[in-house]
């Protein structure tokens, strides 16, 4: 690889001028983020936290301002992540097993699985949405706009994240901890059960808290398998229509009135700290437990 | 022939030692595993038949050829329109402002953090790109309207921009997009070996001439593989620019307007309680068709460039 042909100058103090302009023009990129980072949560706080007290996490939705809360939104989002949750963590782990430890990466089935699973993570939200309305609102299963609709829909999306955590997670577990349980005539399954995967549990469990983590904020496909209108009432089960927090922040923005924006940041406060919790308890976990070996 | 001896004397119907039993349970649950893996595939497969199926019907009443090559979208008008033109064209002057935000931004933190930044400031540092990661998307369009529009693009900077404007959701879809192309183009650069660099200080180089001449082109493949990716993700963004951008098919190229991009016209038409079967839910799935080929495309690319850099220093 050759980067470059010339031959570099000697360093002199105008360079080194240059240098320190250069460093401080990059760090400005960073503090770009910074800054817009800063302006989005004052424009949030500002807007929201006005709206926020207990009784708007406890009110139902309502065609007036003054009297409508979040309550049906989040025990909405609950029931998506929990559908959510239940669907990816075994899926995904199971994956994630297959793969890396028993998967012969020179069979072309397996490598297509590989490169699949690469391809999906980068599918816009959209059409998981697309996918959601098609196979499970209507068509094949012909659910309905209800909470295991939604709730399949975000895992098929957050799939890959656990499945591509889970695998770095097993692969961190290193080989000889195999060969010690296979050496003292453990099987290939009972290796991995008792050995394998409880030593990578912790790196498990980040994935699916950032997956789920991801979900709870994803709008965009719960707008076509979602409520299709009003929700005032909370889910009663797996075929119940359902609201979600950020379907209905998205519902009070694309309303008129000054009120509902209120409202909308409101919520948006009350998210991004359901986020910030859920980020709180995946980084504490990946400290405490990683692992040396 | 000592083999031999040993299985003869072993009880019969023993297996020989050294040759493991059939184990069922095992074969079982490799089965289920697999099972598993299956259905990540069975999801590809799942969209790529929801799409197509209703996109072929969709061409059964529309032209290709209106389609692809039409000006105007108006699908659901009762004299209707399907140039799918407008949309893209939508589409791609969003991801062009993002992309124009994102590529020196995130190239320069990359920059940054890969070379220039001390361990404890890099420890600092990264975690407001992951940040800026994991805000929702609904939250960016939240502060494109309400706050980058009025307060930044009008009062700020004195631009006369429409309340739903391409502008302002771009920039913002910009700071969205960063974090993706700082990451991916800053593993990149971590890959280029330190014998590279110190080949060039050794010779009187400084840091911003390491940096700019050696560790960029060195790593540029990975960092045209972050940018591709940046635009794939930006291509596919919905929800700023639903908040953000407006609902209007406009083929030009103001950033001042409003705009309607294809993941727009998916959402706001998915959103009601259109009948299946009609021209208008086929709409959606002819644009998601579209969307849906021009990220794949995106990412084969993107595929490929990671796979060079790899190549060389691995």
């Amino acid at each position: 690889m050759s980067a470059h042909g010339s031959v570099i100058p000697p360093s002199s103090s105008r360079n080194r001028a240059k240098d320190i302009g250069f460093r401080a023009l990059l760090l400005s990129c960073l503090v770009a983020s910074v800054a817009l980072l800063a302006l989005l949560f004052y424009d949030v706080f500002g807007d929201g936290a006005g709206s926020l007290s207990f009784d708007f996490l406890t009110k139902f939705s309502s065609a007036f301002p003054e009297k409508a809360g979040i309550q049906s939104a989040i025990t909405g989002t609950l029931w998506l992540m929990g559908v959510c949750a239940v669907f990816i963590v075994p899926v995904g782990v199971a994956t994630a097993i297959y793969l890396e430890e028993y998967a012969d990466p020179n069979r072309w089935w397996n490598r297509m699985i590989e490169v699949n699973i690469q391809n999906l993570a980068a599918v816009p939200s959209i059409v998981y949405g697309i996918l959601g309305l098609a196979f499970l609102v209507r068509g094949p299963l012909s659910l309905g706009r209800v909470v295991l609709a939604g709730g399949l829909t975000l895992g098929l999306l957050v799939l890959p994240v656990v499945i591509i955590s889970g695998r770095e997670a097993i692969r961190s577990v290193p080989p000889s901890i195999r060969e010690g349980s296979m050496a003292l005539g453990a099987t290939q399954w009972q290796t991995i059960w008792k050995q394998v995967l409880p030593a990578s549990i912790p790196g498990i469990a980040t994935g699916v808290i950032l997956a789920l983590s991801r979900a709870i904020g994803e709008t965009a496909p719960l707008i076509l398998v979602g409520a299709a209108s009003f929700v005032a009432f909370n889910p009663s089960g797996l075929d119940s229509p359902f609201t979600a927090l950020p379907l209905q922040i998205f519902d009070w923005i694309s309303r008129p009135q000054p009120e509902f924006k209120a409202l909308a940041a409101a919520a948006i406060i009350v998210l991004l700290a359901i986020l910030l919790a859920m980020n709180s308890v995946a980084i504490w976990l990946r400290n405490r437990y990683e692992q040396r070996w | 022939m000592e083999a031999g001896t040993t299985a003869t004397r072993a009880t019969p119907g023993a297996p020989a030692l050294g040759v493991a039993r059939k184990r069922y349970g095992e074969q079982a649950i490799k089965a289920a595993l697999f099972g598993a893996a299956l259905i990540s595939i069975l999801t590809t497969v799942g969209i790529v038949v929801s799409l197509l199926g209703e996109t072929i019907a969709f061409f059964g009443e529309v032209g290709v050829w209106e389609f692809v090559t039409g000006t105007e979208w108006a699908p659901l008008f009762s004299e209707p329109s399907y140039g799918v033109l407008p949309l893209l064209g939508g589409t791609l002057l969003i991801t062009g402002i993002a992309i124009i935000v994102a590529i020196p931004l995130g190239i320069g933190s990359a920059v940054y953090l890969s070379e220039y930044a001390r361990p404890r400031v890099r420890k600092t540092l990264k975690p407001i790109l992951e940040v800026l990661a994991g805000i929702p998307t609904i939250v960016f369009g939240y502060f494109a309207l309400t706050y980058f529009t009025p307060v930044v693009l009008k009062d700020l900077l004195g631009i006369e921009v429409q309340v739903f404007n391409a502008l302002s959701a771009g920039i913002v879809m910009g700071f969205m997009v960063l974090p993706t192309i700082a990451s991916v183009s800053e593993d990149a650069m971590s890959a280029v070996p330190q014998s590279l660099r110190e080949g060039a200080f050794g010779l009187g180089a400084s840091k911003l001439q390491v940096s700019t001449r050696i560790v960029v082109p060195a790593a540029l493949s990975g960092i045209v593989a972050a940018i591709v990716l940046g635009v794939s993700r930006a291509i596919g963004e919905t929800m700023i620019v639903l908040v953000a951008a407006g609902q209007v098919p406009n083929l030009g190229i103001d950033p001042k307007q409003s705009y309607e991009t294809m993941t727009t016209f998916i959402a706001a038409t998915g959103k009601g309680d259109i009948p299946t079967g009609s021209i208008g839910y086929k709409t959606i799935f002819a644009v998601g068709t579209a969307l849906f080929l021009l990220t794949l495309l995106m990412n084969a690319i993107a595929i490929r460039f990671v796979r060079r850099y790899r190549q060389v220093y691995e």
